[in-house]
């Protein structure tokens, strides 16, 4: 009571709202708290329950929602081929899409933190610069490079060679992919290998270990948390992705974003049970993938 | 042991695009020598160090470590270990594994990794702390690990950058005393950088002085001390006062007679031959001249009468600037009786009589 009688002396004004949160501290936290919450539900958690809800819903005649309990949408997805292949296809592309970004990203990285300071900002800003133009415009200009009367095939002619084949194809889709993610790649790692202590190196090198050895045992894994948060910035995206795989892939196979986009909007009628079915299980086998991928790559300090 | 040449250092350049680092240094380590080389910093000394580690290859010149040339072979084929200033431990490995890994790149059987592991981290007491990471660690045990890790391949040399200068100064000390008996100990040649002349002072059996890219002198710690042979050494390593002036006379057993620029006549010893009227500097050093209360007697070299300007107590010594000529001139008086009477000591205003040995002073020709 002596603390209150004190408390109210010192703020004489104190309102009645202000001396119940003084003493009530669970108010207090809630308060605190209720702006991050209340985002988090409503962003993220609401539409993830909704998502799961449709999930197990049927899909009635015309696209109308059946609140119906099913397991019929995660057996489509399962079982059917399109479907199946989906899954695989993109997840293929979005491995393939970080090895290469991987192995094209850590050296360009590498350059560019061991050049001179006043190249170092030039070269990130070069890196950074496709940014600033639409992505679907960066896609077009890779259909014009790789089409038959595109720059590549016009090079080819002129050495009195065939044309080939570069677009529409798969191949034309993962070059769309690298091109596009790679930002993303050298980035992380970028920050890593600036964060890197170079006389390591020359310390390994002292030690008897030849520049491959020390490179694998002193400098990858000490810039492997630049790796792995470069290899999920760039794998997510692009198993998701839709509109590259429209565009260079000519829309003749289908990725999951493809199936995605199709089923909650362009199918006739519309299936967004089977859509959120297939967003769900997007999202576990990524988490579980990303979880094993940290696991196996970052080693836990103790 | 035999002494033998452990690194052979001939007419060595290295160039960095127009600068000349390390301009025809040549030197020969001794097998079993703590070899320091000293110099302010960017004299080219840590370069050098680098040449023999294999981090740089000379522009020109030859570099062999116990007789073969090691010109372009990288550093990892080289018998030949370095103490980094920064200590460069792996920060992911543990202790052990840092000093193992030396051991494991020559793939040096599991067995025998852990034997000599174990006693090289025994050598600086560090036994307990195998497990732990670089960063659980303090400054002084780092540089320990340090050691340790490239004392556990039993280097032809090994190599030490400012291994001390991250350390504050009672550490530093003590890691002075450490190293020294440590290299006794293992016998291995070491080849120490530094830029702290007490450091090279107290360690080495030899200590080559560099500035600018070049080796000014190569000696013994007293040889560089007492015997300087040029202007920059004798600055650089202790203190000194320098008086310039012509050579008058030269007299017997190498005692040269100058007149200083301002008219006194001042002998000291020469150990380089210098002719009659050329331009020289003498040297003498602040705890090698004397002040008198009463007149030396007669014949007494370098006598002047002179007026105390300055006094500051350090404790083990005072130091006193009198005025000689047109300059002050720095001597120290070592406070070898215990008391607190005033009068034991010199104030400021008194007069009192400067004096010294000419065998004390050293006359310099560059």
């Amino acid at each position: 009571m002596a603390a209150d009688t004190l408390a109210s002396d010192s703020q004489p004004r104190e309102g009645r709202i202000a001396a119940i949160l003084r003493r009530n501290e669970r108010l207090q936290l809630g308060l605190l708290l209720f702006p991050g919450l209340f985002w988090l539900v409503t962003f993220f958690a609401l539409p993830l329950v909704i998502v799961v809800f449709y999930s197990f819903a049927v899909n009635g005649p015309g696209g109308r929602i059946e609140w119906t309990f099913t397991l019929e949408n995660y057996r489509i997805l399962f079982t059917e081929s399109l479907y199946v292949n989906a899954y695989w296809r993109s997840i293929w592309a979005g491995i393939w899409t970080t090895l290469i970004c991987l192995l094209l990203g850590y050296p360009l990285a590498y350059y560019i933190v061991r050049s001179p300071p006043h190249w170092r900002t030039v070269l990130l800003f070069l890196v950074l610069i496709p940014f600033w133009t639409n992505f679907l415009v960066r896609t077009y200009a890779w259909m014009l490079i790789l089409s038959n009367n595109g720059i590549i095939n016009s090079a080819i002619q002129s050495l009195g060679l065939p044309r080939v084949a570069l677009y529409p194809s798969e191949g034309a889709v993962l070059v769309g992919l690298v091109y596009g993610s790679l930002p993303f790649m050298v980035l992380p790692i970028y920050a890593s290998l600036s964060r890197f202590d170079f006389t390591l190196m020359e310390a390994a090198a002292d030690l008897g270990a030849s520049q491959v050895r020390a490179f694998l045992k002193v400098m990858l894994p000490l810039t492997m948390p630049g790796v792995a948060a470069g290899s999920v910035l760039v794998f997510i995206p692009t198993v998701g992705q839709f509109v590259v795989s429209d565009l260079l892939g000519g829309a003749k196979v289908d990725y999951l974003g493809n199936l995605l986009q199709r089923l909650f909007t362009r199918s006739n009628p519309p299936n967004w049970p089977l859509g959120s079915a297939m967003a769900i299980v997007f999202m576990v086998v990524l988490t579980i993938a990303i979880v094993i991928y940290f696991r196996a790559t970052i080693e836990e300090d103790r | 042991m035999k002494q033998g040449i452990a690194v052979d250092l001939r007419n060595v350049v290295k160039r960095f695009a127009n600068v000349c680092a390390v301009d025809h240094v040549s030197m020969q380590i001794r097998d079993g020598e703590f070899f320091s080389v000293l110099g302010p910093s960017g004299c080219g000394k840590t370069t050098t160090l680098r040449m023999i580690a294999g981090f740089e290859f000379p522009t020109s010149g030859e570099i062999l470590l116990h007789g073969k040339s090691v010109g372009t072979t990288p550093p990892f084929r080289r018998n030949v270990n370095t103490v980094f200033q920064s200590y460069a431990l792996f920060p992911h490995m543990t202790v052990a594994e840092n000093v193992a890994f030396g051991l494991r790149m020559k793939k040096v059987p599991q067995a025998e990794i852990a034997r000599r592991v174990t006693e090289a981290l025994d050598m600086v007491r560090l036994s307990d702390f195998a497990a732990r990471r670089p960063r659980q660690l303090s400054g002084g045990q780092q540089q320990r690990v340090a050691l340790a890790r490239a004392l556990v391949n039993q280097p032809e040399v090994l190599l030490l950058d400012e291994p001390l200068s991250a350390l504050d100064l009672k550490l530093r000390k003590e890691m002075q005393l450490e190293l020294k008996s440590l290299q006794e100990r293992v016998g291995i040649t070491f080849i120490y950088v530094t830029h702290d002349q007490e450091e090279a002072l107290t360690m080495s059996d030899r200590i080559a002085v560099m500035s600018a890219g070049k080796v000014l002198q190569i000696g013994t710690p007293t040889e560089i001390y007492e015997r300087p042979v040029c202007r920059f050494v004798a600055d650089f390593i202790g203190e000194t006062n320098f008086i310039e002036g012509k050579v008058e006379a030269l007299e017997r057993g190498g005692i040269v007679s100058i007149l200083s620029d301002d008219g006194l006549t001042l002998r000291g010893q020469t150990i380089r031959p210098v002719e009659s009227g050329a331009h020289v500097t003498l040297s003498i050093r602040p705890e090698k001249a004397f002040l008198s209360v009463q007149e030396p007697p007669p014949g007494t070299p370098n006598c002047y009468q002179v007026r105390v300007e300055r006094v500051a107590y350090i404790g083990s010594d005072t130091r006193i600037d009198v005025r000689l000529g047109s300059r002050l001139f720095d001597l120290w008086e070592q406070n070898s009786r215990s008391t607190l009477d005033r009068d034991a000591y010199w104030q400021p205003g008194e007069t009192g009589y400067l004096w010294w040995p000419a065998e004390n002073a050293i006359i310099l020709t560059e």
